[in-house]
């Protein structure tokens, strides 16, 4: 039978009201803590935006200056020298290529030593695990800095700074894929006499190996938005260029340099996306000899 | 091959035929990638001028800068030399603070942005296609553009200070959970929405009673993990005048204050370990709750 509006009796209404009183009003205390969540919040957003000393006037006073710095965005123009921010743009695309590669070096004997399934001390595994947070915590930018005093201006710094701030994030990432890896390989390729080593190249490399590139890939594109932006403290690549100009006012090519960024971002995740697709995860389950050719 | 030649029928050896062809196939394919890769390192280094030899001469001026930020404390005056390491330990808290309450409020209107621009990003939700169009450009262009990007132009237009960092993280917040939003709508389950439409609800009502229910588990663990990027994002922002402890830093390491930069790193990192493993406890709690 429908239940209409139409066909409920008032005595009937009385009686699903008396019995179901939560589908109709819900009690004082769940109405009041939901104010004072709501409150709470509000009293948050008002004291922040005191605290950033966000008064509608400045609002308003910014917002028509970034609306002159949009109009004067229009049309981007690439200015004086053209193939100079070309250059710089491939300048941080090797920046992250060649800190990706130093990180995924690096990260595969420290992530096989953070693993507690290879080394079971739980002190030394502790102290490692805590030194990786501790290293990928800060960020590359930071890390470019300290180098650009420490080595000097230029991409150097700007690679050392993404290698290093990855190196903590892969060795975890690394240490972690080990960590879950099926024993039973391993122990197969124990129980026939093998040395330690030997197990680790056949017993646990298999396995982890598709996962430590599928993440090194993945770190390359992060490493490439990393990339165009460590330039601003004087580590090499486009952002030296973009912070330049941005100092200077010259908005229609800082405009130009944001498309090559994020036109260049774009690119490199597509690849990156092909190659996972293609050789990582496409071909894990691809057999060696087909069967149906070999007969 | 003595036993081999027992098993010498013409299915093995053309068996054996097709495989040395696919190692030989297998093996060309290792070369030329090998090739490329090789290639790609070898036009990287020249192209930043980043060699082997040039870095390992650059290591002893960095292991050089990290002797110099190791305090000098000594067991006999240990209190004091804390004391004195850390004399402006207040002052940094108290930035440390605004970069907390920078990460938060960027999340915030992160949320609010995204909830109001990935429901019409949602192919399944919005069959306007230009406004469909439009809402997904929209995000795309908002979280693309780096954050420390936004925040240098927005330095210009608002002034130094906190506030260019909250609105540069919020823009890149919402675009980035716009996106993850979207994504989350596209999977859900229709029939809830197409009973609501049956029995005449309004976009509204279908959004609010069909789909949020769907989506709260989602949007709930990409909100948490939106949280810890930005408070990593908001301690840098302040390099380039965004206010926070960020621009503390940059000072320090820009003026050599070598002890006040390892002082600020330690606070900074313990910060970003502590709320990383909060949000993980609140994520286990919250999620855990709705798969009971």
């Amino acid at each position: 039978m429908a239940l209409t509006a139409a066909s409920i009796t008032p005595e009937e209404m009385d009686r699903l009201q008396a019995n179901y009183p939560r589908a109709f009003k819900r009690p004082w205390w769940e109405q009041a803590r939901q104010w004072a969540v709501w409150s709470a919040l509000l009293a948050f957003v008002g004291y922040c935006l005191v605290r950033f000393d966000a008064a509608p006037g400045r609002i308003w006073d910014g917002l028509s200056e970034l609306g002159v710095i949009l109009s004067a965005m229009v049309p981007p123009t690439f200015g004086a020298a053209p193939s100079g921010l070309f250059w710089a743009l491939l300048e941080s695309l090797t920046m992250a290529f060649l800190g990706t590669l130093t990180a995924a070096l690096l990260a595969i004997p420290l992530g096989i030593m953070g693993a507690r399934n290879i080394i079971p001390n739980w002190v030394f595994h502790f102290v490692l695990r805590r030194h990786f947070d501790g290293i990928r915590g800060i960020d590359p930018l930071v890390w470019a800095l300290v180098y650009v005093r420490a080595v000097g201006l230029g991409p150097i710094a700007g690679t050392l700074a993404i290698a290093t701030s990855d190196t903590g994030t892969l060795a975890k990432l690394y240490a972690e894929a080990i960590e879950t890896a099926d024993s039973g390989q391993a122990e197969g390729v124990a129980a026939t006499g093998a040395g330690r080593s030997i197990v680790i190249r056949l017993g646990v490399l298999p396995q982890v190996l598709p996962v430590m590139l599928s993440n090194a890939l993945y770190m390359f594109e992060s490493n490439t938005r990393s990339a165009t932006i460590l330039g601003i403290v004087g580590a090499g690549g486009i952002g030296f260029e973009l912070s330049d100009r941005i100092r200077a006012h010259r908005w229609d090519e800082v405009g130009m340099i944001i498309i090559m960024i994020v036109v260049t971002v774009a690119l490199i995740d597509g690849l990156s996306h092909l190659i996972r697709k293609r050789f990582i995860e496409g071909g894990k389950n691809r057999p060696l000899v087909r069967t149906d050719e070999a007969t | 091959m003595d036993g081999a030649s027992a098993m010498d029928t013409p299915a093995v050896r053309a068996l054996e035929h097709q495989y040395r062809r696919l190692r030989r196939q297998q093996a060309l394919v290792t070369l030329v990638c090998i090739s490329v890769f090789v290639a790609c390192v070898v036009g990287a280094s020249v192209v930043t001028g980043v060699t082997p030899i040039r870095v390992i001469r650059g290591l002893p001026g960095l292991g050089g800068y990290f002797a110099e930020t190791v305090p000098d404390i000594s067991l006999a005056t240990f209190f004091a030399d804390i004391a004195a390491w850390y004399a402006d330990f207040w002052h940094w808290l108290g930035l440390l603070f605004d970069t907390m309450l920078i990460a938060l409020m960027a999340s915030l209107t992160g949320v609010v942005g995204a909830l109001l621009l990935s429901f019409s990003a949602s192919r399944n939700l919005m069959s306007n296609t230009p406004i469909y169009f439009a809402s997904r450009r929209l995000l795309e262009l908002a979280r693309t553009v780096p954050e420390v990007v936004y925040a240098l132009i927005f330095v210009v237009a608002f002034g130094v200070g906190p506030l260019a960092g909250y609105l540069a993280l919020s823009v890149h917040s919402i675009g980035g959970l716009g996106k993850l939003y979207a994504e989350v709508n596209e999977n859900i389950d229709t029939r809830p929405v197409e009973g609501l439409a049956a029995a005449g609800g309004n976009w509204f009502e279908r959004i609010r009673y069909a789909v949020v229910p769907q989506v709260l588990p989602g949007y709930t663990s990409y909100t948490l993990w939106r949280v810890e990027l930005n408070l990593r994002a908001a301690a840098i922002v302040g390099f380039v005048g965004a206010g926070g402890i960020g621009q503390e830093l940059y000072t320090a390491i820009s003026w050599n204050n070598y002890q006040d930069v390892s002082a600020i790193l330690i606070m900074l990192v313990t910060t970003v370990i502590v709320l990383d493993l909060t949000s993980e406890v609140m994520r286990n709690r919250l999620l855990g709750r709705e798969k009971n």
